[in-house]
């Protein structure tokens, strides 16, 4: 038997499947079944991208005003019960991927595994690997009891391939009556401008953590991102603090980045941080305590003030 | 009503037990730093309303207060512990019905609280399977969460910004770290903290069954170590090393 329908929601942000979704398009098509993918909103607009990373067909479901996390389970579980069978439903650990897994794993009585970095089928047993404890640990989880399995992936945990695939065919579903659990409405979406390159898709990141000192100081990292032509992030202290958006939190609970070179300024390394970029390639750490948890994994660390070292390479660099 | 995590000290490195391989969740539990969000949230709502009272709910082992009695001392009224030696090995879906349970056993709520995701689990999928159990409509990830003629308003993060979101009550919120200021508990609210109802109860009191590793979907197969990152070379300052960086990136050919 094994795992030969599977099912993928993929998250689209402005107008296009994210990096993360159509990793597990790819990580998806290696069972050899087919692949569907599921999207809140525009089928249409997408079916081209998916297709070409290896999707046969699209489930769009026209959320309207509805939150999209109830409206794609509900529609997810309408169509189980009119006959189709998934095998495996593979998640982004995205935002409505949170609330599509949550409630559908509830409305078919299923576990649901979070976090995941690989998943593995040997004949009919599933298995998924979570990294625990700042990723030192990776533990392997098997479902037990039947199909259809659950599954939530971490960004970054697959490279993503086209297969060259032609675009896949879009099929409509309708939201179904979704009750009291239907009347929270969307009444305005707002957009957050970001210039420069994605966060999450840079080549090189500087982040500042809370070793800046204050608010002002976070000039010197946007700086620093823009002469190295790399994206800015930062600690989630600095994000609780109100410096920076969250949009800009590296780790656990905020992106997870896998730049050629990181350079964390004045952050101390905390494993909730290091789990979101210790899969960089190169690692640079400024930082004023030589005991600082970062300095175990960077492979330049500079034992030093924030406050001296950047504006010296800041210049340096503006030389040249 | 809020739902509070109780956890081992973050401070402390966790640990799995060798015979279980669950997270070791033995000794003292304090307040999960997620959940202090929501009760000063819900403490905010019920000042706003001129009226009203907090309740708690959380599942632990070993019948343990401690983290409870911290948010009671906050200003919570009461709470609801389900503690069971049964619960071992539970999986998300199996606490959020038994945390649904718990809301019920309370007489349920307008607003439930959660945090968006705990500190020592993070599957951040609890709060909307309660909802779902529950039968209730959600705004996960509010940022800024304001209640208008009994209409809830929520900031909702999204991959791209924000939405903004309109929900009747009673509804769940899950929300963020830092939406709001915690306060710290004052020697008063300790001293009254003490005697403040704690309805202690089992699976089996709220009905909820199977649980533990028996109402599991998952059973763990295998924990080994992920291969780790070996550190560099670390030199100090002495207001020449910004150079060291130029030639590391000019090696990397990144400038
Ligand atoms: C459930 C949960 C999820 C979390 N998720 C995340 C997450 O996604 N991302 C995240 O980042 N954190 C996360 N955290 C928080 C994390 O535990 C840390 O609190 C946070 O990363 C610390 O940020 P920081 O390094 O900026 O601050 P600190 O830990 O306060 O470190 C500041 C560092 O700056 C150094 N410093 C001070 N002054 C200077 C100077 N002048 N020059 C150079 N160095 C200086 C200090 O030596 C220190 O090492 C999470 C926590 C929990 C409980
Ligand atoms: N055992 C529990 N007791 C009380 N609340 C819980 C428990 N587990 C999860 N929660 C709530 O659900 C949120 C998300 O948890 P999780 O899904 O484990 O990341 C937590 O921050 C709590 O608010």
């Amino acid at each position: 038997m094994g795992i030969s329908n599977i099912w993928v929601f993929a998250q689209v942000a402005n107008g296009a499947p994210t990096s993360g979704s159509l990793e597990l398009v790819t990580k998806a098509r290696t069972f050899g079944g087919t692949v569907s993918v599921w999207v809140a909103g525009d089928g249409a607009a997408v079916a081209g991208a998916l297709g070409e990373y290896g999707a046969s067909k699209v489930f769009a479901v026209d959320y309207g005003q509805n939150l999209a996390g109830v409206s794609v389970a509900s529609a997810m579980k309408a169509t189980i019960d009119g006959g189709e069978s998934p095998d495996l439903i593979m998640f982004p650990q995205s935002y409505e991927g949170r609330d599509v897994m949550a409630r559908l794993s509830v409305k078919l009585g299923r576990t649901v595994l979070t976090n995941s970095v690989d998943i593995e089928a040997a004949g009919d047993s599933v298995s998924a690997t979570t990294p625990i404890f700042g990723g030192n640990t990776l533990v392997t989880t098997t479902f037990t009891g039947g199909a259809p399995y659950l599954a939530a992936f971490r960004p970054k945990s697959f490279n993503p391939e086209a297969s060259g695939g032609a675009a896949a065919a879009v099929q409509a579903v309708s939201v179904p009556d979704l009750g009291a659990t239907g009347t929270a409405k969307i009444t305005a979406v707002h957009v957050e401008e970001t210039t420069g390159p994605k966060l999450d898709e840079a080549n090189i990141v500087v982040s500042g953590g809370r070793g800046l000192g204050e608010s002002a100081n976070y000039a010197m990292i946007e700086t620093l991102a823009k002469l190295l032509k790399g994206a800015p992030g930062a600690s989630r202290a600095i994000v609780d603090a109100g410096w920076v958006p969250y949009s800009y939190q590296v780790g656990q609970t905020g992106k997870v980045v896998k730049p050629s070179v990181y350079i964390a300024a004045g952050i101390s390394g905390a494993t909730q941080h290091m789990v979101g970029m210790k899969g960089s390639k190169n690692i640079i750490a400024i930082n004023k305590d030589k005991e600082a948890p970062i300095f175990g994994i960077a492979d330049l660390g500079i034992v030093g003030d924030v406050h001296k070292v950047l504006p010296k390479l800041i210049e340096a660099l503006q030389a040249r | 009503i809020v739902c509070v995590k109780q956890i081992p000290d973050p401070a402390n490195p966790g640990a799995l037990d060798a015979t279980s391989n669950t997270l070791k969740r033995e000794g003292k539990l304090i307040l999960d730093e997620s959940d202090s969000y929501g009760v000063e949230m819900a403490l905010q709502l019920v000042d706003a309303a001129g009226g009203g009272e907090v309740s708690l709910v959380s599942m632990a082992p070993n019948s343990e207060t401690a983290g409870l009695r911290t948010a009671l001392a906050m200003g919570a009224a009461k709470a609801v512990l389900v503690s069971d030696p049964a619960l071992q090995g539970s999986d998300a879906l199996t606490t959020a019905k038994i945390l649904a349970a718990a809301i019920q056993r309370l007489g349920g709520a307008d607003l439930i609280i959660a945090a968006t995701e705990s500190s020592d689990g993070y599957t951040g999928t609890v709060p909307e399977q309660i909802a779902e159990v529950l039968g209730l409509p959600s705004v996960t990830f509010a940022k800024k969460v304001s209640i208008e003629g009994g209409v809830l308003k929520a900031d909702r993060q999204t991959e791209e910004g924000y939405d903004e979101v309109t929900c009747p009550l009673p509804a769940l919120i899950s929300v963020t770290a830092g939406v709001v200021e915690p306060r710290y508990p004052s020697f008063k609210g300790i001293m009254a903290a003490k005697s403040k109802p704690v309805d202690e109860v089992t699976a089996a009191d709220l009905g909820v069954t199977p649980v533990g590793w028996a109402g599991a979907g998952q059973q763990i197969s295998n924990i080994a170590q992920a291969e780790a990152r070996a550190a560099g070379e670390v030199i100090e300052d002495d207001g020449e090393t910004f150079g060291k960086i130029v030639t590391f990136l000019e090696g990397l050919k990144v400038i």
